[in-house]
């Protein structure tokens, strides 16, 4: 979260060769406008022609074949050697590993009450692990933050929240490093695995949760798969992404020292990329809460069931003071990883007189934790957290109060603000991509890939098109997109407008930061409910949920963008007399530019990640047909197709954007 | 170095000596009071894997029948919260004994019970689902003459919204539940276009604020629900239904028909002998009694266990009537 998260660019694609750069230089920005130009007297000539649209019952021939394989699978699944040797010891391995953290600290284990370890002794090693692997402040802040989960009442969800995420991260991290290591050291491999990653990360969960129930059944191994599916991928790049930072020089250095490839690994590479090492792991804990509540639909223990059972009643307060507890279990896990990997470059410089000291206190520490954990083992006091959870409910009710104030209050204010987005900006936008006939659409937007990103990602943006139109969904895809595009914009907005004024201050930087961490892993219904009433279930509402959830990625990286231009530049455009306003428009952003198109990129793919959210809400379209084909079964197919249709608008927009931000740095 | 060497061992010492003053006023020991308290002999019943599906009326079926389960005939219950869909593809892999609230879901019974034989069918539930359009009440007050059908094109206009196209917007919820929406509006030639709002929490908070501000509101609805406790919506009366009308999909221009829910179970349970099966094949109760325990669920914000202990000791007679 403290880092977002980069992807790895592809380097090796050839650029254009120089003479043809020069001409290109000159008319970008007219051939752009020209295209669009052409769009638009098209548009006006052919509108609804050959759209493709979909009725929502209607199927095609691919949506029904996905249906049949899906059933085939379910009817054949006691017979199948697969199932039977394969499938089958997976997930008695992960069950066991799930069922060993549940017993060690949140459910009754063996023949005891209560788990192993009480509320005492988890405190107790959150502070010293956090302690030894961290700084004494992150420690004070795991001790207390446990502590508030306590209090909330919500001690035993937590502790099933937290043995999930472990069990998932654990297994998540032992097949991300060796993999992250090798795309690390082959390009090739790089290449091949690129677009799976982007498949796992874009597809939508509820795509793959009622087949892998299927396949691991229901309980603590499918929720753990469908979690490491999801957080594996970050951690794969950015160890991958760790190794390549490492310097050549030191890599070669190592090799006519005569040392062998294993011996240059273990002892150079991935000593000297620890540091980033660690915030992948970091980002994979996070993705990993992200999934709590979508775990919860086939029944994950936890947080997630909390808030999920809490909406069926629309009980706001309650659901957002279980979604408080795993905002505040995210901020403490982000702190602690942050800490830790900011301590792998101090403890390589710092002198030996330090690493003295600091033995016989870790061990003093290893001492106290270690009573309280028998402590809470043995004694009731400090096994069951007492009290009964009173702030919790304070915080219900104090939640509970400021959503019908908002609700009562705003709403006169609220709804003018929707329809003039939705009529101003959204229909015509709308209108423009679903009515104009598809293969206008996918050729502009073949041109504007190739324009903007050269000829590579004008040749995904052609292959994407074409499978788009290939998956059926043309016409709902189109509807997607505009939305996407129009909450775009909006956190682009957001991103400039708090981003810089984050970048140009450490102060509101401190102050802001955790209200962007907790809008991003806030499960989104908590404070969907609200918004329904303040808009309505309408396109715009899942539009203002994309953008809460987006915004604060964006606001992050231009906040980065704009604090590393250098300091000296800053200062020689004040002393040659530029106010503040021109310093941020004629010299910071343009300087962060390269910060600003990836800003653009991982806000794009966080709206899209949205979609179905979106869909919960009124967004129709693609988010729509996921969910019911998560819902009955002969959409199945229907929503398996929205889901490739997502990951496809995913994949062409981060290739044409990731060419377009390699062009403005070179 | 010696300095420091001394230091830790006192910090030891005194972790050591801390340690043992807390052991020593201890207090109650984990395990020492629970000999007791275990439930007598679930020997004979066992595990019962109960199916929840996401909205409060099943949910309140759920906590009678698992409160029944445990105190009445000591079986161990496991409440597993799932969406339909799965919670059927559970009794092929013996993960789920029961489903207690179903809504016709014909395309399932096919599917399971037909098919792949790994569920039967056992008996209804003495509810009555009702599925149709609602209306909030100020509306139905102020206007009476609209919950007839005849008459919602000449209303089209007021129900109007950024999301209908310039018609009127017929509000449809969860992808989940049984609908012919669109046929219907289609086949009744209404100048309506259904919006799906995608989830039961956006079509409840829909109506709320209808009814709050006077809005004009019109959208697909169930019954037995505990938002109607909160707001008694109206049903608007389409063409009635007759048996046969609803045959082919497509061509739909009748009210959906009042649904018998019934329970489901998996071909297993059925046959185990279990007296949780029996539990479940004579639960029955009627629209009344779910909405009391779904109201003291959802509106009073009761645990599902502490709703359930209420409703069966008010009601013990029922409940002796189902473990005969």
């Amino acid at each position: 979260m403290a880092v977002v998260m980069e992807k790895p660019g592809t380097t090796e694609t050839a650029e254009p060769p120089a003479p043809v750069k020069r001409e290109r230089k000159v008319g970008r920005g007219m051939l752009v406008a020209g295209i669009l130009v052409g769009w638009l007297v098209l548009f006006a000539v052919l509108r609804g022609k050959q759209t493709l649209t979909l009725a929502a019952a209607d199927l095609t021939d691919l949506h029904r074949w996905f249906n049949d394989a899906n059933d085939s699978i379910g009817a054949n699944r006691n017979s199948n050697p697969l199932f039977l040797y394969f499938f089958n010891e997976i997930r008695l391995v992960i069950d066991n590993l799930v069922t060993f953290f549940q017993g060690l600290i949140s459910q009754p284990a063996a023949d005891r009450p209560l788990p192993q370890i009480g509320w005492l002794g988890v405190v107790g090693i959150a502070g010293y692990v956090s302690w030894a692997v961290g700084n004494w402040r992150v420690a004070l802040l795991a001790v207390a933050g446990f502590t508030f989960m306590g209090l909330q009442g919500l001690w035993q969800e937590s502790m099933d929240t937290l043995a999930l995420t472990v069990s998932a991260v654990l297994v998540a991290l032992l097949f991300a490093i060796p993999l992250g290591v090798w795309a690390g050291l082959s390009d090739r491999f790089n290449r091949i695995v690129t677009p799976f990653l982007d498949f796992m990360q874009t597809m939508p969960t509820f795509v793959y949760l009622a087949p892998l129930t299927l396949f691991f059944l229901i309980g603590g191994a499918s929720a753990t798969i469908a979690t490491v599916i999801y957080a594996a991928p970050p951690a794969i790049r950015i160890t991958a992404h760790a190794i390549r930072s490492v310097p050549e020089t030191t890599a070669e250095a190592a090799d006519s020292l005569g040392a062998t490839r294993r011996q240059s690994l273990l002892k150079v590479l991935l000593p000297m990329s620890k540091r980033t090492v660690v915030m992948g792991v970091n980002q994979s804990i996070m993705a990993a809460l992200a999934m709590v509540t979508i775990a919860a639909l086939i029944d994950a223990p936890g947080l997630g069931k909390t808030v999920v059972q809490a909406l069926q009643s629309l009980d706001v307060g309650t659901a957002f003071n279980a979604g408080l507890a795993i905002v505040i279990m995210a901020i403490v896990l982000d702190r602690v990883t942050t800490a830790a990997s900011a301590r792998e470059e101090t403890a390589r410089r710092s002198s030996g007189r330090f690493v003295v000291w600091r033995r016989p206190l870790l061990a003093a520490g290893g001492v106290v934790t270690a009573v309280l954990v028998y402590l809470s083992h043995t004694y009731v006091w400090a096994a069951e957290f007492p009290g009964e959870g009173t702030t919790g409910s304070s915080i219900a009710r104090a939640a509970d109060t400021a959503t019908t104030w908002a609700q009562d209050h705003l709403s006169g204010l609220t709804n003018a603000f929707r329809d003039g987005i939705t009529n101003g900006l959204l229909n015509p936008f709308q209108a423009l991509l679903t009515d104009s006939p598809w293969w206008l659409v996918g050729a502009v937007l073949v041109a504007l890939g190739t324009v903007l990103g050269g000829r590579g990602a004008g040749v995904t943006a052609a292959v994407c098109v074409g499978l788009l139109v290939g998956t059926g969904m043309w016409s709902d895809s189109m509807t997607t997109l505009a939305s996407t595009l129009v909450a775009t914009i909006m956190v682009m907005l957001l991103g400039i407008g708090f981003g810089v004024w984050m970048g140009r201050s450490l102060l509101v930087d401190r102050v802001l930061r955790p209200s962007l961490d907790a809008a991003q892993v806030m499960p989104p219904f908590v404070y969907l409910v609200p918004f329904l009433a303040l808009f309505g279930a309408t396109r715009f509402t899942a539009i203002v949920a994309a953008v809460v959830y987006a915004a604060p990625v964006a606001i992050k990286i231009i906040a980065d963008g704009v604090r590393n231009v250098a300091a000296t530049t800053v200062e020689a455009a004040t002393s040659t007399g530029c106010n503040t306003w021109q310093i941020i428009t004629k010299v910071q952003l343009p300087m962060a530019r390269s910060a600003l198109t990836l800003a653009t990129n991982q806000g794009l793919i966080y709206v899209l990640s949205m979609v179905v959210v979106g869909g919960l809400v009124g967004a129709g379209a693609l988010g729509y047909d996921v969910v019911a084909g998560f819902s009955q079964g002969q959409l199945y197919g229907k929503g398996l197709a929205a889901g490739l249709a997502i990951v496809l608008l995913g994949v062409m927009f981060d290739r044409i954007t990731q060419a377009a931000a390699r062009r403005a740095s070179a | 170095m010696a300095r420091q060497a001394r230091q830790w061992r006192v910090g030891a010492a005194g972790v050591a000596v801390l340690g043992l003053a807390l052991t020593a006023c201890g207090g109650a020991k984990v395990g020492e009071d629970s000999a007791g308290s275990g439930s007598g002999d679930s020997a004979s019943c066992g595990t019962f894997n109960l199916a929840v599906n996401p909205w409060v009326g099943y949910e309140a079926d759920a906590a009678v029948v698992a409160h029944v389960a445990e105190h009445d005939l000591g079986c161990k219950v496991t409440k597993k919260d799932l969406k339909e869909e799965i919670a059927w593809q559970g009794f092929g892999t013996g993960e789920v004994d029961t489903v207690l609230e179903n809504w016709g879901h014909d395309d399932l019974k096919k599917k399971y019970i037909t098919q792949q034989k790994t569920a039967v069918e056992a008996g209804p539930t003495g509810n009555k689902g009702l599925i149709g359009w609602y209306v909030p009440p100020w509306l139905a007050k102020a206007h009476p003459d609209i919950t007839d059908w005849k008459n919602l094109n000449k209303y089209a206009a007021n129900f109007k919204t950024s999301e209908s196209d310039g018609k009127g917007q017929l509000l449809d919820g969860d992808p989940s539940y049984v609908t012919n929406d669109e046929a219907l509006v289609k086949n009744l030639k209404l100048n309506f276009k259904v919006v799906y709002a995608g989830s039961e929490t956006a079509l409840i908070q829909a109506f709320r604020k209808a009814e709050k501000n006077k809005e004009w509101v019109i959208g697909y609805f169930y019954e037995p629900q505990w938002f109607l406790s909160e707001v008694p919506l109206v049903k608007v009366n389409l063409p009635a239904y007759k048996a046969g009308c609803d045959a082919d999909a497509a061509k739909v221009a009748c009210d959906y028909p009042v649904y018998d829910l019934d329970k489901i179970v998996s071909a297993k349970f059925a046959k185990s002998g279990s007296p949780a099966y029996n539990l479940v094949k004579n639960f029955s109760w009627t629209n009344e009694d779910q909405n009391v325990v779904a109201k003291y669920i959802a509106v009073d914000k009761m645990s599902p266990e502490a709703a359930a202990k209420k409703w069966v000791d008010a009601n013990r007679a029922k409940v002796d009537a189902w473990i005969k």
